[in-house]
């Protein structure tokens, strides 16, 4: 168990560390900005004074290195300054955008994780069949299409010719959970089709990866019946690649996420980067990408630790 | 084993297997015959390509992905199996028939502890419940003389050695009792002395229960100890025949006797150099480590200008670390290596383009050494060129007379790339290039293992007269101890990165031997059938398993 | 009902019995459950559903078609060993190399194939397709169409572009670092690993909302970004070949570090190089598709399929289809492109077997 504890731990501070190299990233990115923030932000016609003050007001005038770890303290503390554009807190505008985008791609993870993995297996299963062709060709396109163009696809077709669900999904804070179900669904629908054809291939290539190899044909020379090949032998060995592809999905889905909330106009964490991106509010553009690296960094230290938990040679040291 | 009185149990008769190679279907296996009583064990025997492991899979009905059987009929106990629906076949597999693979560690699954494994085919078969099975599985064990038979059963795959899964995995075939074993190269992966033991208690088991066997292997050898009869098979086709003694006394087909005669090559050991002599490459004391841990314990020997060094042992001897060593590919943590007198430096990277000229290497496989992307003619020009500077015409000329040294004829070779070749002739460019350089000195690295043995008889003797008119040294690593006594002058054998013994070939093959070479020598198998059986009486039946610990 | 539904149905069902009959299992199969789909379709929806379902058919049945046809004109055109290969080759996949082909036409020939100027406003804003403008006008009143054209132009041409110094500079830096090994390999590969920490499409936001945007800087910045993926993937590949014993001989013989690269290393690495440079040619084409889109990337009055499809988004609360037009084009190449690498990598595969 030693060796197995070793390793997580390994790669949980290598996690650790990478996390504290991508804040340093997203904060000197700051100071590669050419010319003066202050001037910039203030325009030309700024006075010496009110640029000084704005100076201080970010704290421009100590170090770079204070101000990095001011600014990293105060993140860990859910401090993340005060916002250029409207003097609100950044974190008071963040957090319930935060949660909304939670709620998007739980939901879009909570429909196309089990809807990919059993396509998955059962393309692997029927592989060469006309159901694997048909998957293939359609996954195909799903994935190359951008999601903005199926976003306004299922706009179309499910809001305006057909009006089932609302084209924009304004969610207010105080909409019950079905309404906001209901609201979320096409954004949640358009990332499901873009993740689940990822999530889909890669499974199938995973399992027929496995299916070829000699101890699954020692179980079908044993007279193993096929569904017990798939579960009891291909399935417990394929644990890694899945855990893999999940959580790479998810990841995707951050990228994913940020189209999608404008296309749909959904008030989540994507659509304020955007917004803040145009205008170029620093503090809460880095206060964002924080977040988004955050989350994508976490869910790869998942899939390996998974990956390491999941390996029976480790598991089982000899 | 006389057991022809019993019924005929396996009738394949004109069978008929396709491969599919790109869209196109093409014969592989072109009518074959086969007809197996109960309790017989046959061997299968033909070199790579031959067809015999896709036979042995379509006895059980099973043709792997990219197979189909396309015609003939397979009858076991009765029932022909090429019409017999899937859910009959499988139930079959397993409790009637039973498949041991080449490879154990690949093909136990490497998430279940052997005994699950074990007891999965009886439960599933409803022959027995999960604690009878269990017991039976110890049992077997025991009987297979498994270290620890009581618990071995709950470890996991890759906490057992290669030769203890092996056994392992027998033990499992047995656990349905089935009428009819397929062992498919049961050995091939395993050192001589670890082969000893399985072959002696695959031989055991097959005898106590009486189960019927088809034995394939490429070893002659192997196949002489293992089987009541031998069919030679060639591209596909049946070459012929016969009880095993007949066999192996009076082959009949030309075919046949080239295999036979292959073992004969032995060339005569030449004089010793004289005292005075220096030595092309000598190793002195050298010592060496993979990160921490080391590999190679204080290893001296010489190789003398046209002579042979062979240096043999078992997989994690050190014998090609001791290549890598003198190559500079691993620089040595102790000890030096001198040319000609002189010492080299230790890492191939300070080496001058002279003293990497003079030593040049030939690999075990064929199919990486050479560039996939350049031609022949490319891949023997480039050291001529690097080396010697030699360009245009000249260059040609040198390539062309290399490629005839080799016996390829260069016209025809030229302008071919390495995968127009067969096995035998890329090891032939292989040799062609280390010439090119114009060495002293050629590292051989198991440069015939992975061959046939024909082809790799054509090799030896290339190499061979190759020595004579150059005047080059070798040093020819293998575990092949037919190889050692074939083209050695001098032989020095290795274990665990020590060098064990050393001396000239006559006297290494004559006793006394130091136990570990005896131990190896002994365990080489030889083509008398009764060779294994006589073995086994001289070692003691009981302590095969620590033999191999010596 | 409608004889239309009548028809249609009566259709769908004679075709699967006589694919039935006539043991064609996988036509069969699908005929049968294409009417199952259509009999639910039709409840939910509809006739105007079955109307879909037609049309999608028959355009799929005329891409099947030309796809067909231009495998065979291909075939008897090339020579030999490519005519071998194409016609061995799937459907999608001639249909994906024709498509490439007329979009290369489209960006090469812009000007001439184009009826109006890049940023000429012809009519009204959101004109309605008439003979002048045949897709219509955008919000300014300049020709969809012409956009269109010289959208191939600007997007493809600056993915392209982005795409060559992604793939330059990547296989490069993922070459030496396989080559040379030990702590080269070392650094090279944190700096890749933590670059890749942050998620492209935030990372480029963030350098965009740093550098500005404007075209330059979007071809540097997603470049930049593009590099370790590609980086990853040529250490992957060169990975495998500096293994090989012809490698070894080479270093054995003395060769320069330049040399094993060139001449060993990069001919065998071309293969699935060449093939993923398609893939990666998707990614990044989307890429600045999506900042286009965002308003973030290529910048009016340049005609881009992203910006297209943002200026006209208003229009699809109208039941109009103009900004999928633009996002039509993107999703068509890329689809194509992937069709094409899909068939080279399994070629590339199969013929390892």
């Amino acid at each position: 168990m030693n060796g197995l504890a070793m390793l997580m731990a390994k790669r949980i501070g290598l996690g650790l560390i990478t996390l504290f190299a991508v804040s340093v990233i997203i904060f000197a990115a700051l100071e590669l900005m050419p010319g003066d923030l202050a001037e910039q932000v203030l325009g030309q016609s700024a006075t010496p004074e009110t640029v000084a003050q704005f100076r201080k007001e970010l704290g421009l005038d100590k170090a770079p290195h204070i101000r990095y770890f001011d600014w990293l303290g105060g993140a860990l503390q859910g401090d993340f300054g005060v916002s250029l554009a409207n003097k609100r807190s950044v974190a008071d505008q963040l957090a319930p955008r935060f949660a909304n985008t939670l709620f998007l791609a739980a939901l879009a993870a909570a429909i196309s994780v089990p809807l990919a993995l059993t396509l998955g297996v059962l393309a692997a299963l029927y592989r060469n069949s006309i159901f694997d062709r048909v998957a293939n060709v359609s996954t195909l396109t799903s994935i190359s299409s951008p999601e903005f163009f199926l976003g306004y696809v299922l706009i179309l077709f499910l809001a305006v010719k057909n009006p089932i669900f609302p084209s924009i999904s304004n969610i207010s804070p105080n909409a019950d959970f079905m309404e906001q179900l209901y609201r979320t669904m096409l954004p949640a629908i358009t990332l499901t089709l873009v993740v689940t054809a990822h999530m889909m291939r890669m499974t199938r290539a995973a399992i027929i990866n496995l299916l070829a190899s000699p101890y699954i044909e020692m179980a079908r020379l044993k007279g193993v019946p096929r569904w017990r090949v798939i579960v009891r032998h291909a399935l417990v060995n394929a644990l890694a690649p899945i855990i893999n592809v999940v959580a790479l999905n998810l990841a995707y889905l951050i990228t994913g996420v940020v189209l999608v909330e404008v296309v749909f106009v959904y008030p989540g964490v994507g659509q304020l980067l955007v917004d803040s991106v145009s205008k170029r509010d620093l503090p809460v553009v880095q206060a964002c990408c924080l977040i988004f690296a955050a989350t994508y960094v976490l869910l790869n230290l998942l899939a390996d630790v998974g990956s390491i938990l999941s390996n029976p040679r480790l598991r089982h040291p000899r | 084993m006389q057991n022809s009185k019993h019924g005929v149990l396996l009738n394949i008769r004109d069978l008929r297997i396709e491969g599919r190679s790109g869209e196109d279907w093409t014969e592989i296996v072109h009518g074959v015959d086969l007809t197996l009583r109960r309790g017989e064990v046959m061997g299968l025997i033909g070199e790579s390509g031959a067809g015999k492991s896709t036979i042995g899979l379509a006895a059980m009905g099973y043709a792997r992905d990219g197979c189909r059987i396309s015609g003939g009929k397979i009858e076991f106990d009765g029932m022909d199996l090429t019409t017999t629906p899937q859910d009959d076949l499988r139930a079959l597999r397993g409790s009637r028939i039973a498949y041991v693979a080449q490879s154990a560690a690949a093909s136990f699954n490497p998430s279940h502890r052997l005994i699950d494994q074990h007891t999965e085919g009886p439960m599933l078969h409803g022959i027995s419940s999960r604690e009878e099975s269990e017991k039976d599985a110890i049992e077997l064990y025991r009987r297979l003389r498994l270290p620890n038979p009581d618990e071995i059963g709950f470890r996991y795959p890759h906490q057992v050695s290669g030769g203890q899964l092996q056994r392992a995995m027998t033990a499992m075939v047995m656990s349905c009792r089935p009428d009819l074993i397929i062992f498919d190269e049961p050995t091939t992966a395993l050192d001589v002395t670890t082969q000893i033991e399985v072959l002696a208690s695959i031989r055991d088991i097959v005898d106590q229960f009486d189960t019927a066997a088809l034995y394939i292997t490429h070893d002659l050898a192997v196949v002489a100890q293992m089987a009541d009869r031998i069919k030679v098979l060639l591209k596909g086709d049946e070459v012929e025949e016969a009880e095993t003694r007949e066999m192996l006394e009076s082959p009949k087909q030309d075919y046949t006797k080239s295999l036979w005669a292959v073992r004969s090559f032995e060339r005569p050991q030449k004089p010793p150099a004289p005292a005075d002599a220096v030595p092309v490459v000598s190793v002195k004391n050298i010592s060496a480590a993979y990160g921490e841990t080391p590999v190679l314990f204080d290893v001296s020997f010489d190789i003398h200008a046209g002579r042979t060094v062979a240096v043999v042992g078992e997989s994690g001897s050190g014998k090609s670390t001791a290549a890598r060593c003198i190559t500079g590919l691993l620089p040595p943590s102790s000890g030096e290596v001198m040319f000609d007198g002189e010492v080299l430096p230790a890492d191939f990277r300070n080496r001058n383009r002279e003293q990497l000229r003079q030593a040049q290497m030939i690999y075990q496989m064929a199919d990486t050494a050479l560039n996939p992307k350049k031609r022949i003619g490319e891949i023997i020009s480039r050291p001529v060129q690097f080396y010697l500077g030699l360009k245009g015409a000249a260059l040609k000329q040198r390539v062309d007379q290399l490629l005839d040294q080799i016996e390829l004829e260069p016209s025809q070779y030229y302008h071919r790339y390495p995968s127009e070749l067969s096995g035998g002739q890329k090891q032939r460019i292989g040799i062609a290039r280390a010439l090119a350089a114009e060495p002293k000195f050629i590292i051989c690295d198991e440069v015939t293992s992975a061959l046939d043995q024909l082809v790799a008889e054509g090799i030896l003797k290339l190499l061979d007269r190759l020595q004579e008119e150059l005047n080059l040294a070798y040093m020819f690593i293998t575990h092949d101890l037919a190889t050692v006594r074939s083209i050695a002058d001098e032989v020095v054998v290795m274990r665990q990165g020590k060098v064990v013994e050393a001396g000239p070939k006559d006297v290494m093959f004559k006793p006394p031997h130091h136990p570990y070479t005896d131990l190896l020598l002994s365990s080489v198998p030889e083509m008398d059938p009764d060779w294994l059986t006589n073995l086994l009486e001289e070692r003691g039946a009981d302590n095969i398993g620590e033999a191999a610990d010596v | 009902m409608s004889y239309f539904v009548l028809v249609y149905y009566g259709l769908l069902i004679a075709a699967s019995c006589v694919t039935a009959h006539y043991k064609m299992r996988s036509p069969f199969m699908m005929l049968f459950s294409l009417t199952i789909a259509s009999a639910f379709f039709g409840l939910l929806g509809g006739e105007d559903w079955l109307w879909g379902i037609t049309v999608c058919a028959a355009l799929l049945a005329a891409a099947a078609g030309l796809a067909y046809s231009f495998r065979e004109f291909l075939g008897m055109v090339l020579n030999p060993d490519a005519s071998y290969a194409i016609r061995s080759a799937p459907l999608t996949a001639s249909f994906g190399l024709l498509v490439v082909l007329v979009y290369v036409v489209a960006a090469l020939f812009a000007p001439v194939i184009a009826p109006f100027g890049e940023a000429e406003v012809i009519g009204g804003a959101y004109a309605p397709p008439d003979d002048k403008m045949i897709l219509g006008g955008d919000q300014l009143g300049r020709d969809l169409f012409s956009r269109l054209i010289y959208g191939a132009r600007n997007t493809v041409g600056i993915a392209f572009l982005t795409t060559l110094i992604a793939f330059v500079s990547g296989t490069l830096l993922g070459l030496v670092a396989a080559t040379v090994g030990g702590w080269v390999d070392q650094i090279m590969s944190r700096i890749v690993d933590t670059i890749m920490a942050i998620p492209q499409l935030v990372f480029a936001l963030l350098l965009l909302t740093i550098f500005g945007a404007n075209m330059t800087t979007l071809i540097l910045v997603i470049g930049f970004l593009y590099t370790p993926l590609v980086f990853r993937l040529a250490r992957a590949v060169a990975g495998n070949i500096v293994v090989m014993d012809y490698i070894e001989a080479a270093k054995l013989r003395g060769e320069s570090t330049w040399y094993l690269i060139t001449r060993e290393i990069l001919p065998n690495a071309a293969a699935p190089l060449v093939a993923e440079f398609g893939l990666r040619f998707c990614f990044v084409f989307l890429a600045i598709a999506a900042l286009s889109f965002l308003g973030l990337g290529i910048q009016p009055p340049t005609a881009d399929w992203g910006s297209m499809v943002r200026e006209n988004a208003t229009l699809i609360s109208f039941g109009v289809i103009t900004p999928l037009i633009p996002a039509a084009a993107i999703a068509l190449l890329t689809v194509s492109i992937n069709f094409v690498v899909d068939w080279m990598l399994h070629r590339a595969s199969g013929l390892k077997e």
